[in-house]
């Protein structure tokens, strides 16, 4: 391929699971993710992988439970009320412990809602996939080249922990065209002893499995589980900053909505407000260590958001509610304009103080 | 000049914003003109968002009903045979993606091939991914026909990577679409280029400068 390439956001996070080594994809098809099944279709028959069109997105989650069973990259994507539908299979990957990629290119809600952008799924990501103690790492993109980078980092971090990465972008993200370079680095291979691949006669055969009858045992699978995640919480915390370092302002946005806070912001500098951006790539696991940093300088935060303000609750925690958090939202599709977060931002200067 | 012109390609090729500025052009220079979106296929980032200018300028715009709804029906309205009846009219139309978004084309096909006023012609940016080449050009062009039932005329080199753009990659672009051209038959009707770019660029074949719309509010990133 050339140095670089104008794709869509679906495109780019197609190509790059390709480069990731993922030959197995499952979907459906739902605006606005479509363009990852219809991208997929034409390069999987030429890279020897495998598409498929499933009858259902339950249907193409449980097939990407199988193909992970058996140790191999595997990836669906669905938008909203699709996701929903995965919930029940998301909660299966962590029950055993797989790592597979789902991405979640989002539109409103709730029900079927519409067919333009939102964030409003930030809680099911980050909190309730579906029934169970369990977390899935959370991957927020911002832009085209986030789509293919995080995407192929998503694969590395899902084997690494044997868990569900979800890349969690929205409408925007998904449909813009930007330049983007697919030079994405080495794949690292992971051993994956415990994938069902056939003894061959010569071991004791795998199981992949959630069930437990016993709950002593049931208990010290999820209390592992959870060892692992304190981990990543050490390891794994990505976020962006922006213009942090004085900021009396600071604002918190991930995918477009940090896009249009950038401009709020700058626009905010050019009349003296000390503003910044606090922008989290991973959603799970938060960045609450840099939130609470930076509430030691901060008057107030604004939480900027496409959706009736979900991330807003984890700003809070993470800052201990030493100041004001303010919330700065449109939803059903709506995007805030860089006007209505300056706004935000002007009103929070007049309303913040620490104690 | 042709009283119907249609632009078809990959999608993503800036099939709908040519259109648009096609339109405008025409409106520009006096021509009662209407432009129709007939992209069944996906809601975001198409002609129709240009609607206000379009109108504006004088420009009938016809799309679908349910077009940026809520509604996700593949449906277009009875008011696109004005694209053949209204002969009053010069028609642009915005044909749909690739070979899915051209189906829709077939049940105007007949009447635009027995009027035979008309250019069709193929957008290709050979900086996206899937149309690198002449080669996968081509394959689209074979795609786009046979669903769309309507033979192209015409290609129009839009080859581009947004405000990155350089005049080596329209250089390469224009060998390209030249190639295109001598291995399918159909005469290279022009390129596009940003405006900024145009004095650098000295080229056999016409040229148009193109202006890039812009999502300012997420601009900075």
């Amino acid at each position: 391929m050339a140095d670089k390439v104008l794709m869509k956001g679906n495109e780019a996070l197609a190509e790059a699971a390709i480069m990731a080594g993922c030959r197995h994809y499952f979907g459906y098809p739902i605006t606005p993710q479509t363009e990852v099944a219809a991208y997929l279709a034409k390069r999987m028959p030429k890279v020897g992988g495998t598409f498929l069109q499933a009858e259902s997105e339950i249907a193409a989650i449980n097939m990407v439970i199988g193909v992970a069973s058996a140790g191999k990259r595997v990836m669906t994507s669905s938008s909203s009320p699709g996701i929903s539908l995965k919930s029940e299979g998301l909660s299966y990957l962590a029950g055993c412990d797989l790592p597979a990629l789902v991405v979640n290119v989002q539109r409103g809600g709730p029900g079927l809602g519409g067919i333009q952008p939102s964030q409003s799924d930030y809680f099911h990501a980050t909190r309730g996939a579906g029934h169970g103690d369990f977390h899935m790492l959370v991957l927020a993109p911002a832009s085209v080249q986030e789509m293919a980078s995080l995407v192929f980092k998503g694969f590395d971090l899902a084997d690494k922990y044997r868990m569900t990465t979800m890349i969690l972008a929205d409408g925007t993200i998904g449909q813009m065209m930007e330049p983007v370079s697919l030079d994405m680095g080495e794949v690292i291979a992971y051993d994956k002893p415990w994938a069902v691949t056939g003894t061959g006669g010569s071991r004791k055969h795998n199981i992949v499995n959630s069930l437990s009858l016993l709950p002593e045992e049931l208990e010290q699978w999820n209390i592992a589980r959870y060892q692992r995640y304190a981990q990543i919480e050490k390891d794994e915390v990505q976020y962006e900053s922006f213009l942090t370092e004085d900021a009396d302002i600071v604002c918190v946005a991930f995918g477009v909505a940090a896009r249009v806070a950038k401009n709020a912001i700058v626009a905010a500098r050019a009349k003296g407000i000390k503003a910044g951006l606090i922008r989290p790539i991973t959603l799970w696991p938060f960045p609450k260590e840099a939130l609470k940093k930076a509430a030691e300088k901060a008057k107030a935060f604004v939480s900027v958001e496409l959706s009736m303000g979900q991330m807003i609750e984890d700003v809070e925690l993470a800052i201990r509610c030493r100041c004001p958090v303010l919330l700065c939202s449109r939803v059903g599709g709506m995007i805030p304009t860089p006007e209505e977060v300056l706004a935000k931002i002007e009103e929070a200067q007049n309303a913040g103080r620490c104690e | 000049m042709k009283r119907v012109t249609l632009f078809a390609g990959h999608y993503g090729s800036g099939k709908s914003s040519l259109a648009v500025e096609y339109a405008l052009k025409l409106a520009s220079e006096g021509d009662r003109t209407i432009i129709a979106d007939l992209d069944i296929v996906n809601p975001y980032f198409r002609s129709m968002d240009s609607r206000a200018e379009l109108e504006s300028a004088g420009v009938d715009v016809i799309v679908s009903p349910y077009a940026g709804s809520n509604v996700d029906v593949p449906a277009l309205p009875g008011e696109m045979y004005r694209i053949v009846d209204d002969r009053e009219f010069k028609a642009v139309v915005d044909v749909g993606g690739d070979d899915r978004g051209a189906l829709a084309l077939g049940r105007l096909s007949g009447a635009l091939k027995q009027e035979n006023d008309y250019e069709m012609i193929l957008v290709v940016n050979f900086l996206r991914p899937l149309t690198q080449t002449p080669e996968e050009a081509a394959q689209v062009i074979r795609e786009i026909e046979q669903a769309g039932s309507l033979p192209f005329t015409g290609i129009v080199n839009n080859t581009n990577l947004g405000e990155l753009t350089t005049r080596e990659h329209v250089l390469e672009g224009l060998e390209k679409a030249e190639k295109l051209s001598s291995m399918s038959g159909l005469k290279l009707l022009g390129s596009t280029v940003k405006p900024e770019l145009l004095p650098e660029i000295k080229t056999a074949s016409a040229i148009y400068p193109v202006r890039i719309r812009h999502r300012a509010d997420w601009a900075i990133f």
